[in-house]
């Protein structure tokens, strides 16, 4: 339903639109119920508007491309690796990292709903959750990578990892030519979301003028 | 360029409300990962959803449905509260914070 034009000179506040208001209604309902506390609400809402994002994700990416035991501990448990950086997953999922290599490309769909990890990624983008791509990417991966402008080699196999509520992955992308010599922090420019989603890779680093 | 995380307050409102009653045991989260993902594949049957406002609104859906039937929200009780909110916008002169009167 489309929101309704209101003039500025309207005497009322402005409808919000009807979800807005069956929102409230629940809000108000478990309230009422003692269920919630409103600054827990706001401090979520904050979190996920402010702290948390891509960057997070894009921190362990880099490290593991900077230090190759961190990256060997990284591939085995990531889960505890992240949560001694801080990155703590608030349901209690698992999360998993999985490594691209000349042989393999890896993406991540989730296909029941939208689980993605959270606290590496932030909240995901709209197509994540988009019914194209949950059901394409499984069907025709390499199809859906092309149209987010993505050809792989032939001989690189594409893996499809179907996320859960319980576990959750992190695509580490190969690290780019051009690299050698970056520390951690250089690096992590290079790594974009959707390399970490496997829908893109890293960005090349822009040469330097000769 | 940055994308805005929720494009509409109600979005970032249920997202918390969601995570919120997960953290506290009310639900587990693959308990809500199970009906969320129930409501997404009953209402992407007739038309495709496009990961924005529909998927917001299948959220909104799906919250509603868990708590009625843990018996934690009636449909009646929110059917009311929604149209007291909606009075209460309506009687507020613009600028001014909206307030849930108080039922008698």
């Amino acid at each position: 339903m489309p929101h309704d034009h209101h003039d500025d000179d309207h005497p009322h506040s402005l409808l919000p639109p009807d979800p807005a208001l069956r929102v409230r209604a629940l809000e108000t309902l478990l309230l009422r119920k003692g269920l919630i506390d409103p600054a827990a609400l706001d401090a979520i809402i904050d979190t996920y508007e402010t702290k948390i994002g891509p960057q997070n994700g894009a921190r362990v990416v880099a490290r593991a491309w900077a230090d190759d035991g961190f990256r060997a501990r990284l591939l085995s448990d990531a889960t505890e690796v992240i949560s001694e950086m801080g990155y703590y997953g608030r349901q209690g999922e698992h999360i998993v990292a999985v490594e691209n290599t000349d042989e393999t490309h890896n993406i991540v769909v989730c296909t029941l709903c939208s689980c993605y990890p959270w606290p590496l990624l932030g909240i995901p983008p709209s197509w994540y959750k988009s019914d194209a791509y949950r059901a394409r990417v499984v069907r025709e991966p390499r199809r859906v990578l092309a149209d987010f402008g993505l050809e792989l080699p032939a001989g690189q196999a594409v893996r499809v990892w179907d996320s859960t509520a319980e576990i959750r992955y992190l695509v580490i992308p190969q690290k780019p030519p051009g690299t050698e010599g970056m520390d951690e922090d250089a690096l992590m420019t290079l790594v974009t979301r959707d390399s970490m989603i496997g829908t893109g890779l890293a960005r090349v680093p822009a040469r330097a003028p000769e | 360029m940055k994308e805005p995380v929720f494009l509409e307050p109600w979005h970032a409102q249920i997202f918390a409300l969601t995570v919120h009653l997960s953290e506290t045991g009310v639900f587990s989260w693959p308990d809500w990962a199970q009906g969320f993902g129930a409501v997404l594949a009953e209402q992407g049957l007739d038309k495709e959803l496009d990961g924005g406002e529909d998927y917001f609104l299948a959220w909104v859906e799906a919250l509603e449905r868990l708590l009625t039937a843990r018996g934690l929200a009636g449909a009646a009780d929110l059917a009311r509260l929604k149209s007291d909110w909606e009075a209460a916008y309506l009687a507020t002169p613009h600028g001014q914070p909206v307030r849930l009167a108080q039922r008698s």
